[in-house]
């Protein structure tokens, strides 16, 4: 018996009530946010694995948080900034040195507006 | 001597190389040897550095006639994960985005290797962006465990927890956002220290979840772990999360030390067999006069869900950076900017990549970001106030790293769910922000099982320390053969 396949039975089981299942629509929407493009058989195979997974972690909903704060960093520290000093930085040629296009220094992309 | 020179640890291998008894030359060559032989058997390394390597040795040998050594491990030889920058050296994160990516800078961890006079032996595979528990998510290679040529190493840091348990190198660096130190190095039978978030830079570490990543060591025994970490850690400016107080030790007698077992670390899930070595392993600490006390963690259930929100929406953050623009892989059919963003990224990046951006994207979303986003953090929250709690009543906390021993390529790699679940001992330690450490405690069927130590925050030196007294007096355990 695998152990693991016990876990995700239980917790489907608690979260018989609410249905978070995707639509295809919905892939199709984050997908366009995340800047992927995926074929329909992709998105049929994605639409499924992450409704599984939104299914599983639905189970915060029983997590006890009331007043509870949020938590971003965990080790209490606040507004790090270095100090406003000019230092040495990387040369141009390094930075340049993996930009796939580029011209007179400079990093050269594809047109950004159309018909203009 | 009976020993193999691939086969000294990192002290050993230290205190010939101070007695004039073996030279780096020697120690660099029978290692590029071994990696010859064996790297093909286990595909642990995705680049060597031959060259570079001999003549990083040769200079440290120059050193030490000159008596002007930089460390105490000037001249060992060790692999690094490739999701650390290495000027001038291909590191591509095991991701097809990154393939030719050449960085333009060291990353600090790095920096400290060099200047300790370490040998770098070069770059060891991984899951993609770090983003996997077996390896198998590598663009380029899987790599296999030693101890079963058919069974997965554990991941993320696969390539580097394969290379020291097949002696391909003296110890190597791994990165652990969830575990993905101390699972493959409870898979593969070595030691790994995740350390307290904050006390090793990130600076030029590939970031995947930035709240959660840390670097650590992957070696032979726990005294290495801490000679290694020694070098790594520190604060440095270069990384704002990055922690300016020193770690002490609190160096406690094991007689005063009061143990905690988390009940729900023993809960169904957990494979008997590996149960059988943890008992055994905290009746062994018993035995030497540490108290044992049962304990609860009551948000833990919780924390593979908190990790699968909170995780994906920093990864989906992260991977923005990856636009076919500024560097990296690039779609050449592209028509304009924002098709070079779609065709480079589908085409360049994996599926495990592209489903924890997209879980991240969607759980960062307008309309879901209360109900997952905030939520998780605050549940986040909780799981950091339960060991909080902990805290004031033990010292440690004993349980297992992975509920199962090293499972069979393919097995998990069509479930992703199943896939995550591997980690559902490790994840709440990165939600914590606190150190914990993978040690070999014992084989299952021929397979090696990890206990995990878990202390406070900044507790690493006294995680170590208890260890390596559980390490010395257990009994010696087999290394993996392979031949």
């Amino acid at each position: 018996m695998r152990y693991d396949k016990i876990l995700i039975e239980r917790t489907k089981d608690i979260n018989k009530e609410e249905d978070l299942s995707l639509k295809k629509e919905d892939v199709e929407h984050i997908a366009q946010l995340s800047r992927i493009e995926f074929t329909d058989e992709k998105k049929e195979k994605f639409t499924e694995e992450i409704s599984a997974i939104l299914d599983y972690v639905d189970e915060l909903e029983t997590a006890p948080t009331e007043n509870v704060e949020t938590i971003s960093q965990i080790s209490g520290l606040k507004n790090i900034a270095r100090i406003d000093e000019v230092a040495e930085s990387l040369p141009n040629e390094k930075v340049l040195l993996n930009a796939p296009e580029k011209h007179d220094g400079f990093i050269k992309v594809r047109k950004v507006f159309e018909n203009v | 001597m009976s020993k193999e020179l691939y086969q000294l640890t990192l002290l050993e291998a230290s205190d010939l190389l101070k007695n004039e008894e073996i030279t780096s030359v020697e120690l660099t060559e029978a290692f590029l040897r071994r990696i010859e032989n064996i790297n093909p058997k286990i595909d642990a390394y995705l680049e060597v550095f031959t060259d570079t390597a001999l003549k990083e040795a040769k200079e440290s040998d120059e050193r030490r006639r000159n008596g002007a050594t930089l460390s105490e491990i000037d001249g060992c030889p060790i692999a690094v994960k490739d999701n650390l920058a290495m000027e001038g050296e291909k590191t591509a994160s095991a991701s097809k985005i990154l393939e030719n990516f050449l960085p333009p800078y060291n990353a600090t961890v790095i920096s400290k290797l060099k200047n300790a006079g370490v040998i770098i032996l070069g770059k060891t595979n991984m899951d993609e962006f770090a983003m996997g528990s077996s390896t198998e998510n590598s663009a380029f290679q899987v790599t296999k465990n030693p101890w079963d040529s058919e069974r997965v190493p554990g991941g993320s840091s696969g390539g580097s927890a394969a290379a020291v348990a097949a002696d391909l190198c003296l110890a190597a660096l791994g990165s652990d956002t969830g575990g993905s130190i101390r699972q493959p190095a409870s898979l593969c039978g070595v030691n790994g220290l995740k350390p307290t978030y904050g006390t090793v830079s990130r600076f030029g570490l590939f970031a995947m979840a930035s709240s959660l990543d840390q670097i650590g060591p992957i070696t032979k025994t726990a005294e290495d772990a801490k000679l290694l970490f020694g070098i790594i850690n520190g604060y440095d400016e270069k990384d704002s999360t990055s922690l300016e107080k020193e770690l002490t030790a609190n160096n406690k007698n094991i007689n005063d030390l009061r143990i905690g077992i988390p009940k729900e670390y023993f809960a169904e899930g957990l494979n008997p067999e590996v149960k059988k070595i943890i008992d055994e392993s905290v009746e062994s600490l018993k035995k030497l006069g540490a108290e044992i006390v049962d304990i609860s963690l009551p948000n833990a259930k919780y924390a593979l869900s908190c990790y699968y929100i909170i995780m994906p929406v920093e990864v989906s953050s992260n991977m923005a950076r990856y636009d076919g623009i500024k560097y990296g892989f690039s779609a050449k059919d592209a028509e304009n900017l924002i098709d070079t963003y779609f065709k480079s990224r589908s085409e360049a990046l994996g599926e495990e990549v592209k489903r924890r951006i997209m879980l991240g994207t969607y759980t960062s979303s307008a309309g879901y970001i209360g109900k997952f986003y905030n939520k998780a953090q605050k549940v986040r929250s909780l799981i950091k106030q339960d060991f909080d709690n902990a805290f004031k009543e033990v010292d440690f906390i004993l349980g297992p790293v992975s509920p199962t021993t090293a499972f069979k390529i393919g097995e998990k790699s069509d479930d992703p769910l199943a896939m995550y679940l591997s980690d559902i001992y490790t994840i709440s330690v990165n939600l914590a922000g606190i150190p914990a450490m993978s040690v070999p405690a014992g084989l299952v069927n021929g397979l090696p099982v990890g206990l995990q130590v878990i202390g406070p925050q900044m507790s690493d030196l006294d995680i170590l320390q208890l260890a390596n007294t559980f390490e010395s007096n257990r009994n010696e355990l087999p290394r993996a053969q392979i031949q």
